[in-house]
């Protein structure tokens, strides 16, 4: 009986799409039980890119002072852990640096906290950046005035980012006292990241940041370092380590900062757990919601074993199952990450939240774990079921 | 009518061990040619199901032979079992287990699914069968939107598209009233059986006997008796 319908297409594409096609048809004509599924994963992963997002951006902030300062090297006290700890170091320390060979120029830096007294009488903490008087190394992007007006007298530069107008939005010309002295905007200036604590910046000249803010007998809070080539990065931090100092690439303070945050402040701890508790929603609703769906077409999967489907090719479809529903509810989920990071945004500027790679890794590794469970648990029904049991009921 | 379609020898089915053992079928022999309309009758529990099952691939006996088309078919390994059962066998389980979330010409497309036709061509055969089966209209449809009767149609359309040369009825009329019951098994003997098909078809309902060409009781899994049907020619 030579019949056309028992031609068996070789190509293994061919092979599979019929079947698929059915799996697909399967699970999305199931409305109420595909839409539980993507909302369940959605939501898992929103939560869990939010939470991780948020945590980047606290990071990233954390490190806003070294990446606005843009220095390469950073020398610093040994037990400094992060930018705001930071333990003043005396004179010697900075000659010594730029003693070593390998180093092109060194300089000092003043951060510290001062308090601002508005002309309405209201007090406001700023942080007062100092740079080095003669190169300004590390000065901001000026968008208004010219940055070497700083070198008149009581002069500051004001930086325009989202906690600036806790300073009334002070224009050029603008007055207030720090500390009890008297200072001057001169200009207004930009940074690429603002700091993650909520103080307005003002940055003028290193002596004068250490007369507006009282101090020990050290001043210096960093020496930032220009090595001639990154070749002599490492004989820089030797020769610094052998001061009784630290020298640390800013990619190695920014790492520093990070584990300060994550493993010393608990911070880290919390926002393991909230992803954590995440990925646990996120796979309990799939887990239970596909395992429901697997139950209610068991009888189907089981007749099609009848008729002549292979184990394998059910286990193919629940992974295409499984597979369309994790992708949709990872994409759909990262979609709703980022429109509410970009709403979030849009109302206040400097949100700290930032989707980075890795966090994109970590909420796809996530979902295929919550894909993995739930096509175990299906794929465990299915296989059990045997074609005699679909005559019995 | 010399070459049998189906050939059992000394068929036997336990479940269960030791003191929880039923024997479902015991030492059951027989023939089953082709153009032959074959009833298997009997009370519940007589072993009709399970008899059916072992023949047709589904459940493999404790001990006996099924021959089809000459093929032991308990000799096959399990990937060509499913091939067996595939090619060779169309099945009308009694509750149809028709798939709801798809239409009535994708569900009888599922065979041809199975053997990798592609898709398309797959649901032109669906629609050609439910043409057959006096359902062409109906082939958009989701199956839950059909009467019994058209459902019924649905499941046999399914168990003939892929033209298998064995058919398999498990209580084809159990879920439908006595005048379409009739007239589905009319539809049966007259437009799905011939001379190179045969059918096999469990049933309690002594209505539709008069279609059987050939009745085999059961009782306590054997066979106690064979008699020409009211449909023998």
């Amino acid at each position: 009986m030579a019949l056309p319908v028992r031609r068996v297409h070789d190509h293994d594409a061919d092979r599979m799409r019929g079947l698929l096609k059915i799996a697909f048809k399967l699970l999305v004509n199931d409305r109420g039980k595909f839409f539980a599924l993507l909302i369940g994963i959605t939501f898992a992963v929103f939560l869990m890119v939010m939470m991780t997002s948020v945590f980047a951006g606290i990071l990233r902030k954390s490190s806003s002072t070294v990446t606005n300062t843009g220095a390469k090297m950073w020398v610093m006290d040994r037990s400094v852990n992060n930018v705001l700890s930071s333990i003043p170091m005396p004179d010697y320390v900075l000659d010594g640096v730029r003693s070593i060979p390998g180093v092109k120029y060194a300089v000092p830096l003043y951060s510290g906290a001062g308090l601002v007294r508005l002309a309405n009488g209201e007090y406001q903490p700023a942080t007062i950046v100092g740079l080095d008087d003669t190169s300004l190394l590390g000065r901001p992007n000026m968008i208004a005035g010219n940055v070497e007006d700083v070198y008149a007298d009581d002069s500051v530069i004001a930086v325009v980012d989202s906690e600036y107008p806790k300073l009334h939005a002070p224009q050029v010309g603008t007055t207030f006292e720090i500390n009890d002295r008297r200072a001057v905007v001169v200009g207004l200036a930009e940074v690429p990241e603002s700091g993650l604590f909520g103080l307005p910046t003002l940055y003028t000249t290193y002596n004068r940041a250490t007369e507006y803010v009282p101090s020990g007998r050290y001043t210096i809070s960093y020496v930032l370092v220009e090595p001639d080539s990154p070749a002599a990065i490492p004989s820089i931090e030797a020769a610094v380590y052998a001061l009784g100092y630290v020298a640390r690439t800013d990619e190695q303070f920014r790492e520093l900062i990070a584990d300060y945050y994550k493993f010393h402040t608990g911070l880290g701890t919390n926002i393991l757990l909230m992803t954590a508790i995440s990925f646990l929603v996120g796979l309990s609703i799939s887990g239970q919601t596909f395992y429901a769906f697997v139950l209610e077409n068991l009888e189907r999967f089981g007749a099609l074993k009848a008729i002549g489907a292979k184990g394998r090719e059910l286990v193919y479809m629940i992974l295409f199952m499984v597979g369309v529903t994790s992708l949709a509810g990872y994409g759909l989920g990262i979609g709703l990450c980022t429109l509410m990071i970009t709403l979030a945004k849009w109302r206040i500027a400097e949100y700290a939240s930032v989707v980075t790679y890795g966090n994109l890794a970590l909420a796809f590794g996530m979902v295929l774990v919550i894909a993995a469970v739930s096509s175990y648990i299906g794929i465990r029904r299915v296989l059990r079921i045997e074609p005699f049991d679909i005559f019995r009921s | 009518m010399t070459e049998p379609a189906i050939h059992a020898t000394a068929l036997t089915k336990w479940f269960g061990e030791g003191e929880t053992r039923t024997v479902a079928v015991h030492d059951v022999t027989f023939d089953a040619m082709f153009g032959e309309l074959l009833f298997l009758v009997g009370p519940s529990g007589s072993g009709k199901t399970t008899l059916l099952s072992m023949i047709s691939g589904v459940l493999r006996p404790n001990s006996g032979a099924v021959v089809v088309e000459g093929r032991d078919v308990w000799g096959l390994s399990d990937d060509e079992l499913a091939d067996f059962r595939l090619h060779t066998v169309g099945f009308v389980f009694q509750d149809y287990h028709l798939f709801p979330r798809l239409s009535t010409a994708e569900n009888v497309a599922i065979p041809m699914i199975l053997q990798h036709v592609p898709w398309h061509d797959a649901l032109e055969r669906a629609k050609g069968e439910l043409e057959i089966v006096g359902l062409a209209a109906r082939a958009e449809l989701s199956p839950g939107k059909l009467s019994g009767g058209e459902q019924q149609r649905v499941a046999i359309a399914r168990a003939m598209v892929s033209r298998p040369d064995i058919l398999i009825f498990d209580e084809p009329t159990a879920s439908l009233d006595g005048d379409t019951g009739k007239r589905i098994m009319g539809f049966v003997k007259t437009e799905i059986l011939n001379a190179k098909r045969c059918i096999l078809t469990v049933t309690h309902d002594e209505r539709i006997f008069e279609y059987a060409d050939r009745i085999m009781r059961m009782e306590d899994g054997k066979i106690v008796g064979t008699e020409p049907g009211a449909g023998h020619a």
